[in-house]
């Protein structure tokens, strides 16, 4: 198998890719697997870009400025030909258009997976084509309602605190605490875990498995099937156990789901809290992390959200258009050429919407984080039909984590040797360590 | 004046209700729903404004009746 990485330097090739029908062994459902490019060195950002190399979310915010001033929708031979556009325009009209890009595959990996798997997905609804989506969202959109959500915030913020409680005795001025590992992280588990009705204590194996699915983005198929495996294993105990002693929670309700009169097959059960799992955790805590990562670095606006909580309703929504940790792809559904790029079918499509929310031209003052900024029109949850389904719950658990955090610490800061934040690999963006000293 | 959502348009990001709750309500999927005949009295037209430009797909108006 040619998938080792290739030592030279400069743009990483393309390549041949590999087909299943070639009698090579490919993880399951995928059909074409091109070669990995993984650890060589970006470069060029306009014609090599890599999101899993490690500068990439590091340095996000200068590569999409600069990006969209000289090179509005870059491109990459990387996972087998990739394109990023960095203006709000052009991430719109691709978000809007499911005739030319499917959801198939919305994360960027060198295979792709069996066409035959549309239009429902491994993931259903995120992974979705019309007509078939609107069904399977229609299910989950009632359990995410704003009424559904908000009875949560008691619940959301009594795990806020016990993890806060957990930090242990707090030295000010000297305790240095990582507030993504210890706090940020744990939060979204726990209450997703609450809703679907899973074992608390598995919280720690939910992060090992969503780093696994989103951040090994090039780790060799054996390895992927080997995981993929364990997730499904994992889930299908959780779904049987469910069978068999049906509760009151969103596990049960999907089992009992119906689409057309017909109960959901176990595969799209299984893809549907798959997606909750995926979508639910990893992204809400990168942005409570990279809310935190803000704050530390701006006491006047912590000051500000202290002394004026009612500055919340704006400043909640600042927080996600400036540091949105989601980029969404889409694969090309057939040829199309959009801003002047022949964009071929099955090439990948980056959307990150993070970039489309500091545009100038669609927003005033893009690069400033303005904490009473009102009109604030941001994509930060995605645009279209493929809008966040968890973004209520997600609003929720990003506000309360702060509300509780600076409540409980009003002085914190980067540590007295510089900022030693790691930043996530691959399309969700946020902190992965995030040391802070509390003052 | 006179507060319109586009259904065709609306994706249900929730943002208007939070800023107008007075007017706008969620559907049982979360869609919004304007309240009465989407008048919008005197004392609630900036909220209404806001609303209007803080949904993400610019499926609020607000028309002169
Ligand atoms: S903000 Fe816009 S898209 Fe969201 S619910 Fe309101 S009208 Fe619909």
């Amino acid at each position: 198998m040619s998938a080792d990485p290739v030592q030279n330097q400069g743009p990483a090739p393309r390549g041949e890719p590999i087909y299943a029908a070639d009698g090579h062994e490919l993880p399951d459902d995928v059909y074409k697997l091109y070669p990995s490019s993984h650890g060589v060195p970006v470069a060029d950002w306009a014609t090599d870009f890599d999101h899993a190399d490690p500068e990439y979310n590091r340095n996000a915010h200068e590569i999409w400025d600069e990006l969209r001033s000289k090179c509005p929708i870059a491109h990459t031979e990387r996972y087998g030909g990739t394109w990023l556009p960095t203006k709000h325009e052009d991430v719109r009209a691709i978000a809007y258009d499911t005739e030319n890009f499917t959801s198939r595959q919305v994360i960027v990996v060198n295979g792709r997976i069996d066409p035959a798997k549309s239009p429902i997905g491994q993931a259903p609804p995120i992974t979705s084509d019309p007509p078939f989506h609107q069904m399977a969202r229609k299910l989950l959109l009632s359990q995410f309602r704003p009424n559904k959500i908000n009875p949560l915030e008691g619940d959301i913020r009594e795990v806020c605190r016990q993890r806060l409680d957990d930090l242990g005795e707090i030295e000010p001025g000297e305790t240095i605490i990582d507030a993504a590992a210890q706090y940020a992280q744990h939060i979204p588990p726990a209450v997703i875990s609450r809703l679907l009705g899973f074992p608390p204590e598995d919280d720690d194996k939910f992060r090992y498995f969503i780093h696994n699915v989103l951040e090994e983005i090039d780790a060799p198929p054996e390895q992927k099937r080997a995981f993929a495996m364990e997730f499904d294993e994992y889930l299908d105990a959780q779904i049987e156990d469910h069978r068999q002693n049906p509760r009151d929670d969103l596990t049960t309700y999907l089992i009992n789901a119906e689409i057309g009169g017909q109960p959901l097959p176990h595969e799209q059960v299984r893809g549907a809290i798959l997606l909750l799992l995926i979508a639910g955790i990893d992204t809400t805590w990168s942005a409570i992390g990279a809310s935190l990562w803000h704050l530390a670095q701006n006491p006047a606006d912590v000051e500000r959200l202290r002394k004026d909580p009612d500055v919340m309703i704006f400043a909640l929504e600042e927080f996600l258009r400036a540091y949105a940790p989601v980029t969404m792809a889409r694969l090309v559904a057939k040829d199309v050429e959009i801003g002047g790029c022949p964009m071929k079918e099955e090439d990948f499509v980056l959307l990150p919407f993070p970039a489309a929310n500091r545009d100038e031209e669609f927003i005033e003052n893009a690069d400033k984080f303005i904490i009473d900024r009102e009109v604030n029109r941001h994509s930060a949850f995605g645009l279209g039909i493929h809008r966040c389904l968890g973004s209520n719950l997600a609003r929720l658990e990003l506000r309360v984590a702060i509300e509780e955090f600076i409540n409980r610490f009003p002085d914190f800061s980067l540590p007295p040797d510089g900022d030693q934040t790691q930043w996530s690999v691959g399309q969700i963006r946020g902190p992965r360590a995030l040391p802070l000293r509390i003052g | 004046m006179r507060l319109q959502v586009n259904s065709e348009l609306c994706q249900g990001h929730n943002r208007c209700m939070v800023l107008l709750p007075e007017l706008i309500e969620a559907d049982d999927e979360g869609y919004a729903v304007v309240l009465e005949d989407g008048s919008v009295p005197e004392e609630l037209l900036h909220k209404a404004q806001l609303a209007v430009d803080n949904c993400p797909e610019f499926a609020l108006t607000l028309e002169d009746d």
